[in-house]
């Protein structure tokens, strides 16, 4: 259905793609992986023309869809044939409503108007969107929005449809109602899917085969080929490589059913626990609140906590989280209550003395960064903060090493991009650091040398406080888990505790063997056992 | 069909029906300078826009009109004072008076300043004001994009770029608060033009050019600017059409405006080019292969609503022959303007659209 021959594609010196030759057959939900940077979004671009047509750069090679040769026309000429949803929906909406915005393609093709009226009706009903029909798309939960984008691209009827990363904003709840959505679609329609995720244990389960994207070449195999040699694999694969097990198995099920050698060999042993040293108290809030116009975001909710501590602020979209962050650095609102770091209130500080209590990295970190080179960024985040010439630059480097300094910030991966505004918010020496949504486009690689970075700093006497709905990165990197719902915190404390019991956050090891978090911990478990018994 | 109805009635009356109203109602204002009128139709366009209109951005425009309204009685008056107009028997105080010379046309500056003539100006700033405001109400009342989407399929291009930039607005405001809260984090608070610039409007310009380069992708992947199979000398044509009746237009305006034409010359200029430009719309627009979802009606309601405002303007012709003054009262001597009842009552009238297509959306939807 979707078929590559020999497609070279080449960006200014840059190869991205070299001498690809891949077919995906119909009807099959087929996962594309790659490491941040690899150019899964350059393959998946290519598939309905957007590159070379929108891009620019050379490619040599054939691409057929459905029988259409995408060389020979536009992308617009192929909407019917290939539908394609990008990251994030809310920059391709192009009307405010819902109706009308599954209507636009229709529209485009010029279809009857009683065809349009039957097709948007039958796409409302498969993606379970009847409740939302009729209202703006501004007033719709992230879940709902990213099924509208899926919706608007399967109007024209397209024989492939291609998402590139549809769930990684999204938290657990929203992302299971998309993935289903789109295994009904493959299923009852037959739609041939090509999908890129770096959040690949919430897609493998749903996925029928699997492209490994690296160093511009391809391959492709069953998921669990795939997955094994893969750089990137979820838990559940590296657990599977660790106890060998064949396959390897690629989902919970699989991997549960295979698990119980494991699990005796585990038996009457624990997670070595780190011994949790936690310094003085640093935080004190008592009755956050922050509203908005209509919503309450955070509603009365406390906290303290000790320097030394690696809390994870959990909860779905919308819950406050961020909102919780904003008002505990001091420059978001708070509505009613009080933050007191280290005796001072953030709040009322000039915005220099605020950062040298509370440093927040926003969820953009590029907002952060204004000059043209990581050396000029760096300067200026000295001068910003009253440090000594080359503080910020020696931070940085000892965050991440090999970054070249005259490079310019936007042209950082996502990884290294974070570090640095990290680098720029640690100038200032805050004894509280705070993360909203660190993960958001890092692969596996990436989120371990953060959390291996976070916990560092909470050695050295930072107490970090990160907000993610990301259940695997929860699982590296905090000791303790404040969950929030609707503006207030439903649970708080160790992590262990916390995110075992809950059905929705529990890490993929915890699922196969209880009691559990990462691969890491039963790596090392393994290997006492082994030195034991020898 | 069921659907249609229940959202006609969410959405309230159909955009045209609104301006059309607004516009009536503008005429109205404009055939008076009787103050009770005037105010009685700021009060009624006042009434008409709090029940009826929704909660989208532009509903606050109102408002805003209200307040350019007030600057223009404003501004009238203060011409008035320096540059003088009607004079009266009731001096309120004199001004140092200066007569600029013949080559600047030889006006007055200063002088007295009569009761009578302050009473003229309020008036005609009054009027001035009155209709400013009716177009505010339909700036708060007619959603923009309903009413682009019932532009012919012709001018789809046009209407398109303009609902793309009502979206990008909002956006801005949001990313410019953004960056700017993100500028607080850094610790810079600078307020010197060159840092702003670089450190909130670089950033922000950032932003909206990702922005726009991610919805071009998405519309183009949608089927934007499908090749269509209009043959290229139609398309010429059509272009050609546009273009003749733009200029008849135009020019038509002109030497309307102008004495130096013969009215006749400036009549017939000014139907031609409207003539011209209808055929090249409708001619375009057989021929786009585009579809509509869903065109707005224009039910028995929304002829209600233009009904109502016509019935103002009915009311101010009919004072106009049977109580002749009233709507044009005189200033000197002073004395109390007497109520024109037959308009009074057509504007009266005109409140209807309160009743008949109340708001009845409500602001709902998950977080």
């Amino acid at each position: 259905m979707i078929d590559f021959d020999r497609v070279t594609f080449r960006y200014a010196e840059r190869t991205i793609l070299d001498d690809v030759s891949l077919d995906v057959p119909e009807g099959e939900f087929c996962l594309l992986v790659g490491t941040t940077g690899a150019g899964k979004s350059t393959l998946l671009r290519c598939v309905n023309g957007l590159v070379p047509h929108f891009t620019g750069g050379t490619m040599t090679g054939e691409i057929t869809v459905a029988g259409r040769s995408v060389r020979s026309s536009s992308p617009a000429d192929l909407a019917d044939a290939v539908g394609y949803v990008a990251q994030d929906p809310l920059a391709g909406f192009v009307t405010d409503d819902v109706e009308l915005e599954l209507a636009y393609t229709a529209e485009q093709l010029g279809l009857r108007q009683a065809a349009m009226r039957k097709r948007v009706t039958e796409i409302v009903d498969l993606l379970g969107l009847s409740d939302v029909r009729g209202r703006a798309l501004a007033a719709l939960s992230s879940g709902q929005r990213q099924r509208v984008a899926i919706g608007a691209a399967l109007v024209a009827g397209p024989a492939a449809l291609v998402l590139d990363e549809p769930t990684s904003a999204l938290d657990p709840g929203a992302a299971d109602e998309v993935l289903s959505a789109l295994h009904r679609l493959v299923h009852d329609l037959g739609v041939t899917v090509l999908l890129a995720e770096h959040r690949l244990e919430r897609v493998v389960q749903y996925a029928d085969s699997a492209l490994l994207l690296q160093g511009g070449k391809v391959t492709a195999g069953s998921l669990g080929e795939v997955l094994g040699d893969s750089p990137v694999a979820p838990p559940v694969v590296r657990l599977g490589e660790l106890a060998g097990w064949a396959g390897p198995p690629v989902t919970i099920r699989q991997a549960r059913r295979t698990a119980s050698g494991l699990r005796e060999r585990l038996a009457g042993r624990a997670p070595a626990a780190a011994a949790e040293r936690t310094g003085p108290a640093l935080l004190e809030a008592s009755g956050v609140t922050v509203d908005y116009p209509g919503v309450r975001a955070v509603d009365g909710i406390d906290l303290t906590a000790a320097r030394g501590e690696r809390i994870a602020v959990m909860g779905r979209n919308g819950s406050g989280k961020s909102s919780l962050l904003w008002a505990l650095q001091g420059t978001g609102r708070r509505s009613a209550g009080s933050v007191s770091i280290e005796g001072g209130d953030p709040a009322a500080l000039k915005p220099g003395r605020r950062r040298s209590l509370a440093g927040l990295v926003p969820a953009e970190p590029a907002d952060l960064l204004y000059a043209e080179t990581v050396a000029g960024e760096c300067e200026g985040a000295d001068r910003d903060g009253d440090a000594p010439a080359g503080t910020c630059a020696k931070i940085l480097a000892d965050l991440v090493d090999g970054i070249d300094d005259r490079t310019h910030p936007r042209d950082l991966s996502e990884g290294q991009r974070l570090a640095l505004a990290l680098a720029v918010t640690l100038t200032a020496a805050p004894p509280l650091l705070l993360l909203d949504e660190p993960t958001r486009g890092l692969d596996y690689p990436g989120k371990d040398a953060l959390a291996a970075r976070l916990r560092k700093l909470a050695e050295a006497g930072h107490c970090v406080i990160v907000s993610t709905h990301d259940v695997e990165f929860v699982a590296e990197f905090a000791s303790r888990v404040a969950l929030l719902s609707d503006g207030q915190v439903v649970a708080d404390g160790p992590a262990r505790g916390i995110v075992s019991a809950s059905p929705m956050f529990a890490p993929q090891v915890e699922k196969i063997l209880p009691g559990w978090l990462t691969v890491d911990e039963v790596a090392a478990a393994l290997g006492g056992a082994d030195d034991g018994a020898e | 069909m069921k659907t249609a109805v229940s959202r006609a009635a969410h959405h309230g009356a159909h955009p045209v029906a609104w301006w059309g109203w607004a516009l009536l109602l503008a005429t109205a204002a404009s055939r008076t300078a009787n103050p009770w009128l005037l105010l009685l139709v700021v009060a009624v366009s006042g009434l008409v826009v709090t029940w009826c209109r929704g909660d989208e951005p532009w509903s606050g425009a109102y408002r805003v009109f209200l307040l350019i309204g007030a600057a223009a009685i404003a501004v009238r008056m203060v011409f008035y004072v320096v540059f003088g107009g009607a004079d009266g028997a009731t001096v309120l105080f004199e001004l140092p008076s200066v007569q600029l010379p013949e080559w600047a046309a030889g006006f007055r500056l200063g002088g007295a300043v009569s009761a009578e003539g302050a009473l003229a100006a309020a008036y005609d700033g009054l009027r001035l004001a009155t209709l400013l405001v009716c177009v505010g109400a339909a700036n708060a009342l007619a959603s923009p994009r309903r009413l682009l989407r019932s532009v012919p399929a012709a001018l789809y291009e046009v209407s398109v770029a303009v609902v793309v930039a009502l979206s990008v607005a909002p956006q801005l405001v949001e990313s410019v608060a953004r960056i700017r809260r993100a500028r607080a984090l850094r610790g810079n608070v600078s307020r010197s033009p060159a840092n702003l610039m670089r450190t909130v409007v670089v950033p922000v310009l950032h932003d909206a050019l990702d922005r726009s380069l991610a919805l071009a992708a998405a519309m183009a992947s949608r089927g934007y600017g499908r090749a269509s199979d209009i043959p290229a000398a139609a398309r010429r044509a059509t272009s050609a059409f546009l273009l003749t009746g733009m200029l008849g237009l135009c020019a038509g305006a002109y030497a309307l405006l102008g004495s130096a034409t013969p009215a006749p010359v400036a009549w017939s200029l000014l139907a031609c080019g409207a003539g011209a430009a209808v055929f090249g719309i409708a001619f375009a627009s057989r021929r786009v292969p585009r579809t509509r979802y869903r065109a707005d009606v224009f039910g028995g309601r929304d002829w209600a609503v233009l009904l109502s405002g016509a019935a103002a303007v009915a009311g101010t012709v009919l004072s106009g022959i049977a109580e002749p003054g009233t709507l044009w009262p005189a200033t000197s001597p002073l004395a109390v303007p007497p109520l024109p009842l037959y308009a009074a009552c057509g504007v009266l009238i005109a409140a209807a659209p309160a009743l008949l297509a109340p708001n009845t959306s409500t602001k709902a939807g998950p977080r």
